[in-house]
């Protein structure tokens, strides 16, 4: 039998004021980065213009951006997607139509003779209404999905504070991703909103699988005499084989999918990747942190108010 | 055998023998999202105020004529901003007259009144206003799909979202450029009176009768391939539109050989105004006008019976055919706009699934090979489940005819990774017990029992968050979120029951079970 652990008894709680240093010195670089760099949004919230040429021969840059000097369409970026022969084009919104914006790019490329043939194989076009309203949609979504999580985890166990220490591992792991978003230059698209909303789920699935195991422990012989702290850490390590398969697992899934699936997959799957480290992290060090930091505050508290009233 | 196996045999059974009949034949048995298979993704806005304006307009119209039968001069009445109609008198004699014909026109109501000067407005009623506009969108998305099943799409999705949006997805339409065109044309043929009193330099030079307005006509020369654009003026007053249309046909041009032209028909109302029209107009020009342009001015030698004619313009035979089908379709209620387009190439789709398949094989390998080295046996089993729950994720998208993406593909390859999360957690549990020392069958028993209220609780935090993906996100978004919820629902069946029911084949039996390869 291969076994990663056997009765695994490491003092994770107690090594919890190590672990803020390391997050909060990451939350403040990462914050940072985001404040100084921002995000780089796709045309799905900024609208705009976006065409995927597929060239005959590897191209240069410079000789696209000469093709495009042309038309004068604005500022437009040019990056190489994929494999060499393969760019997209992104042009900020104008008042000039799609099907013009295409006709004419098509017109200017087809003039500069070095480009050779090409093949037009994607157009998006987000205009400034929609793009205002999928960035409505997307705080909706993280909102909505952060606030269903936080009902269903005070719901489920019964406790207030492990649906808020839930949350605040998860804005954790959010803002880690997105940080790393900025600071690796990817852009922030629709589907990279969508795995953030998995990370979301992952994360939470994690602190929920300790939980549990916390709540199920309650009451029995072996947690008698245990502070809250010590049952914590039991549940941690008792689950702590499982969080660690799992997170290999996924992984190895999503590692795969950010390698072999594709550029259009790529900062997709990147976000996951990510997501899955600091997702069983966040569990291990911040959920499970908070709870114990917050049960101690508030026993802290009743404990001097019992003194006050015993000495009076 | 305990725990009634076989019912339960008899359900995996039964659930699998569903999946597969959904799924044959595999290839056309999943819709492929347009990303995939390519195609083009419109959202329309529909600018509905303009349908209220013209709306309005009319009724102006039929107030301005109604008060002249009635004997009730006026000066002017004319539209002013959105819904509301201007009223002035020639004299304030008639006043009382004029309120009664009002009073006629049920979906406007009198706002302000000057009696003294013979003034009042009539504003169209809110609920008229919002019934106009609700009218307009779904107006245009019957003309819509009028248009584009004329044009041939295979499984074409034309819906009505939002208030005033129309999402329209033309998969595997191979010409992007054309489908756009055809969609979004407005398509309003008028026909109209030149006004040969005003000459043209004159217009042009900005001078016209408030009844007059100055259309161009464009022509571009077959040599130089330059756009001539010729200027006439035209009387405002539309004698006839599309809408009394019942054929439009393609023919050759018989005057310019190579450009097409096409003859239209009247429906019998329309026949008897166009006859009408034409008899008393004799010697004049009759301007055919399409969205604005002018295409062809001819000159009405004698009244024209039977309701025909001819839109000639320079057209080659897609563009005439084109024009036919919209035409025939009708116009559309007010002008659309494109606010959101996604053309993806034939090429793309199949290097995106290409690409996709990769990734879900390898990740599937990978995690197949993992749990056999890990598990053994049981990791076997979970295999097992997870070929299940592939089955029955892709036999469910089937079934609910929901489509496949390439940000669906990736939600597939997650709930892989996911739906063997469930099978570590029962493992881990299982081993836990045979640690204290259990038998395998308690432990066995255990292990399900105690990691059930786990299971339960993970998959319905990230349901919840599949769902809320589906309700807010859009296109590319909502295909993960359905693979991902659906993936997850067949994760509970497949890793909970189905690997129940294999452990208790294999090990509750009536022999006795010396150690389970876990």
């Amino acid at each position: 039998m291969i076994e990663l652990f056997r009765n695994p008894n490491y003092n994770f709680i107690g090594k919890r004021h190590l672990a803020y240093l390391v997050s909060g010195i990451l939350m403040v670089l990462l914050l940072g980065t985001l404040a100084v760099h921002g995000l780089r949004y796709d045309i799905d919230f900024t609208g705009g213009t976006l065409v995927q040429v597929r060239f005959e021969q590897p191209p240069t840059v410079a000789a696209i951006r000469a093709g495009l000097a042309r038309i004068q369409l604005g500022e437009s970026i040019i990056q190489q997607f994929g494999d060499d022969r393969e760019y997209i084009i992104r042009l900020p919104l104008t008042s000039t139509t799609p099907e013009e914006l295409t006709k004419r790019m098509t017109a200017a490329l087809s003039q500069e003779a070095s480009l050779g043939k090409f093949e037009i194989r994607r157009v998006e076009f987000v205009g400034p209404q929609v793009g205002r309203d999928l960035q409505l949609q997307a705080i909706y979504a993280v909102a909505f999905g952060l606030a269903g999580i936080l009902i269903y985890i005070a719901w489920a166990f019964k406790s207030l504070k492990g649906g808020v220490a839930a949350i605040v591992a998860v804005f954790h792991d959010i803002i880690i991703c997105m940080g790393a978003l900025s600071l690796t230059g990817r852009e922030f698209s629709l589907p990279v909103l969508a795995a953030l909303l998995t990370i979301i789920g992952y994360s939470v699935n994690d602190t929920i699988v300790a939980f549990d195991r916390l709540r199920e422990n309650r009451g029995k012989y072996s947690q008698k005499g245990k502070s809250f702290a010590e049952q914590l850490n039991d549940a941690i390590n008792q689950t702590l084989s499982r969080t660690v398969l799992t997170a290999l697992t996924t992984f190895l899934s999503t590692a795969i999918l950010l390698f072999f699936g594709g550029k259009t997959l790529e900062d997709f799957a990147f976000v996951l990747f990510i997501g899955v480290i600091t997702g069983t992290y966040s569990t291990i060090y911040i959920a499970g942190a908070i709870i114990v930091d917050w049960t101690r505050l508030v026993e802290n508290r009743v404990a001097r108010r019992k003194k006050a009233m015993a000495k009076a | 055998m305990p725990r009634r196996i076989w019912l339960r045999v008899g359900l995996v059974v039964l659930v699998v023998a569903i999946s597969l009949w959904y799924l044959y034949p595999l290839k056309s048995s999943i819709n492929l999202g347009l990303d995939l298979q390519g195609g083009i993704h419109l959202m329309l806005g529909v600018e509905v105020d303009k349908y209220v304006a013209s709306q309005t307009e009319r009724a102006a119209e039929d107030l301005k004529s109604a008060l002249e039968r009635k004997g009730v001069a006026v000066k002017r009445v004319a539209r002013e901003g959105l819904s509301t109609i201007a009223v002035d008198l020639a004299s304030a004699s008639n006043w009382n007259d004029a309120l009664t014909v009002a009073a006629e026109f049920g979906t406007f109501e009198v706002g302000q009144r000057d009696e003294k000067a013979g003034r009042f407005t009539l504003a169209m009623r809110e609920r008229q206003v919002a019934q106009l506009r609700d009218d307009a969108v779904r107006q245009a998305v019957e003309t819509i799909r009028n248009r584009v099943d004329q044009f041939g799409v295979a499984e074409p999705t034309i819906a009505r979202q939002a208030e005033n949006r129309i999402l329209i997805q033309l998969p595997g339409v191979q010409d992007p450029e054309r489908a756009k065109a055809l969609i979004g044309k407005t398509a309003l043929l008028e026909f109209k009176l030149l006004d040969e009193q005003t000459p043209v330099e004159q217009a042009v030079g900005g001078r016209l009768p408030e009844t007059s307005e100055l259309l161009y006509q464009r022509r571009i020369d077959k040599e130089t391939k330059v756009e001539r654009r010729q200027p006439y003026v035209v009387q405002k007053r539309t004698l006839l539109t599309g809408a009394e249309l019942t054929r439009a046909e393609v023919q050759a041009d018989p005057n310019a050989p190579g450009n097409w032209q096409v003859a239209i028909e009247f429906t019998p109302t329309g026949a008897r105004i166009f006859g009408d029209l034409t008899e008393q107009n004799v010697g004049r020009h009759l301007a055919i006008i399409l969205d604005g342009n002018l295409y062809s001015a001819p000159r009405i030698n004698e009244r024209i019976p039977g309701g025909r004619a001819v839109i000639t313009g320079q057209f080659t035979v897609d563009e005439a055919r084109d024009l036919a089908i919209v035409l025939r379709a009708g116009a559309l209620p007010a002008p659309v706009a494109i606010l959101e387009e996604r053309t993806v190439g034939p090429s793309l789709g199949a290097d995106s699934i290409r690409q996709g398949m990769i990734a879900i094989l390898g990740s599937a390998a990978a995690v197949f090979l993992f749990m056999l080295v890990y598990y053994r046996i049981s990791g076997l089993i979970a295999d097992v489940a997870l070929v299940l729950n592939l089955i029955i994720l892709l036999a469910c998208m089937a079934a609910f005819g929901a489509t496949l993406t390439l940000p669906g593909i990736a939600g597939i390859a997650l709930t892989i990774g996911m739906a063997v999360d469930t099978n570590v957690l029962i493992f881990e549990r299982i081993r836990e017990e045979l640690r204290l020392g259990k038998t395998p069958r308690a432990a066995i028993d255990a292990g399900f029992h105690r990691a059930l209220r786990t299971i339960i609780d993970t998959h319905l935090t990230v349901m919840v968050t599949a769902a809320i993906l589906y309700n807010f996100g859009t296109g590319p978004v909502k295909g993960f979120a359905v693979s991902l919820f659906v993936g997850l629902a067949a994760s509970l069946f497949t890793a909970y029951f189905f690997t129940r029911l294999l452990f208790d084949i294999l090990y509750m039996g009536r022999r006795k079970v010396q150690a389970v390869s876990i």
